[in-house]
């Protein structure tokens, strides 16, 4: 069942301010979402001013910075810095992206941070994604196949090739999933767009000799139908693909198998 | 138990807390809002019947409500979750047939939904006085 409100241990209160140097002038405000499971506390939003003047373009420039010269103790995700890993996957200015492809100029007034939306957090901007890999897992992504294995590679024609456009793409950061309220609501049975997009891949893979057991398996009230065409996913989505038309194509094939 | 094995009682991240509204997310909402509006709607449609039915007193004192402005009111909002709920319904038929996912096209049909429901309630609501 739904629960809007956040739970008493997730209320959040104010933290600590950390001043610019004197004499800076580019300053820029980043309230980040703290919390940490050693104190016993509510999480709480820390206040940091940044000087602009010596700070890279990107949001994630900025929390390196932070945490190399205003507060270690600041806790995130990252890696490849350029859109390719999604280990940066956060709530910016109030929607899902990547801190490392997105501009702190893009950003009107303070830059607000928050880990993932309903997620449960194991320190600062680290959600715990394990219910999202376990769906990942459940899905079964990889080829798979009856026949005779070739004595080469599968092959496919570029039509058919053409078909994983948009699909292949996924990062797996999470974006889109965390921005879905029917994920919010029902995150433990519905698989999110983020999975569901992987569950197509395999189903639109000419090589792949699954499809049938692929769409049984989906085929429940909560592991696909929860998607209520809210489209928030592709809203959001930092690599640009279109998870809810991926899941719109598991539903016609639904039909399609019937009739 | 060591410090790391011991368990956490893991806050939940905010989300409606956080999370900008969005076009695509308020209009889903607006959908489910007005189809329980038109549920309650109906009800009010039976009481009008029923009131119709117990004689011209009480069908009056019904006539005299709905003309008043909270009576007004009620009618023109119940007439606009009317029209959002039956055209952004054809844009889920639309959906459901695999057509309409760009998000350039979710943006035009949904801010089409909400302008050409505007101007039905608009058009009806001014045919209906003029019938009167």
């Amino acid at each position: 069942m739904a629960e809007f409100a956040l739970p008493a241990n997730s209320k959040i209160g104010v933290g600590e301010t950390y001043k610019a140097a004197a004499g800076v002038k580019n300053i820029k405000t980043f309230k980040v979402y703290r919390w940490t499971p050693d104190d016993g506390k509510n999480p709480s939003v820390d206040t940091y001013e940044v000087d602009m003047d010596t700070c890279g373009p990107m949001i994630l420039d900025a929390l390196i910075k932070i945490k190399n010269e205003m507060d270690s103790s600041l806790t995130f995700r990252r890696s490849c810095r350029e859109g390719v890993c999604g280990s940066c996957a956060m709530n910016i200015d109030g929607t899902n992206t990547l801190a490392c492809t997105k501009y702190i100029s893009e950003v009107k007034g303070d830059i607000k941070i928050y880990p993932l939306p309903h997620m449960p957090v194991v320190r600062d901007l680290v959600p715990d994604l394990n219910v999202p890999y376990a769906q990942l897992a459940s899905i079964e992504p990889w080829l798979k196949s009856t026949t005779q294995p070739p004595t080469r590679e599968r092959l496919q024609s570029p039509e058919e090739r053409a078909k994983l456009d948009g699909l292949w793409e996924c990062i797996l950061c999470f974006c889109c999933s965390t921005s879905c309220p029917s994920y919010w609501w029902n995150g433990e049975r519905y698989l999110g767009p983020a999975i569901l997009l992987q569950a197509y891949r395999w189903i639109a893979d000419s090589r792949d000799e699954a499809k049938g057991e692929r769409l049984d398996q989906l085929e429940d009230p909560f592991r696909l139908y929860r998607c209520h065409t809210i489209m928030n996913c592709t809203k959001t989505c930092p690599k640009h693909l279109n998870p809810a038309k991926a899941i719109a194509e598991i539903k016609k094939l639904m039909v399609e198998r019937t009739v | 138990m060591s410090v790391a094995n011991r368990p956490v009682h893991r806050p939940l991240s905010p989300h409606l807390q956080v999370y900008k509204p969005q076009l695509t997310s308020v209009l889903s909402i607006l959908h489910r809002a007005t189809g329980i509006a038109l549920s309650v709607g109906v009800l009010y449609l039976a009481v009008w019947v029923i009131c119709a039915a117990s004689g011209a007193r009480s069908y009056e004192m019904f006539q005299s409500f709905n003309s008043s402005i909270v009576g007004r009111i009620f009618l023109g909002g119940w007439l606009y979750c009317v029209f959002y709920h039956l055209f952004n319904g054809i844009r889920h038929l639309f959906w459901d047939a695999g057509y309409g996912f760009e998000l350039k096209d979710a943006y035009r049909s949904g801010w089409l939904v909400v302008v050409v429901s505007l101007v039905a309630t608009a058009v009806s609501w001014i045919v209906g006085l003029r019938l009167i």
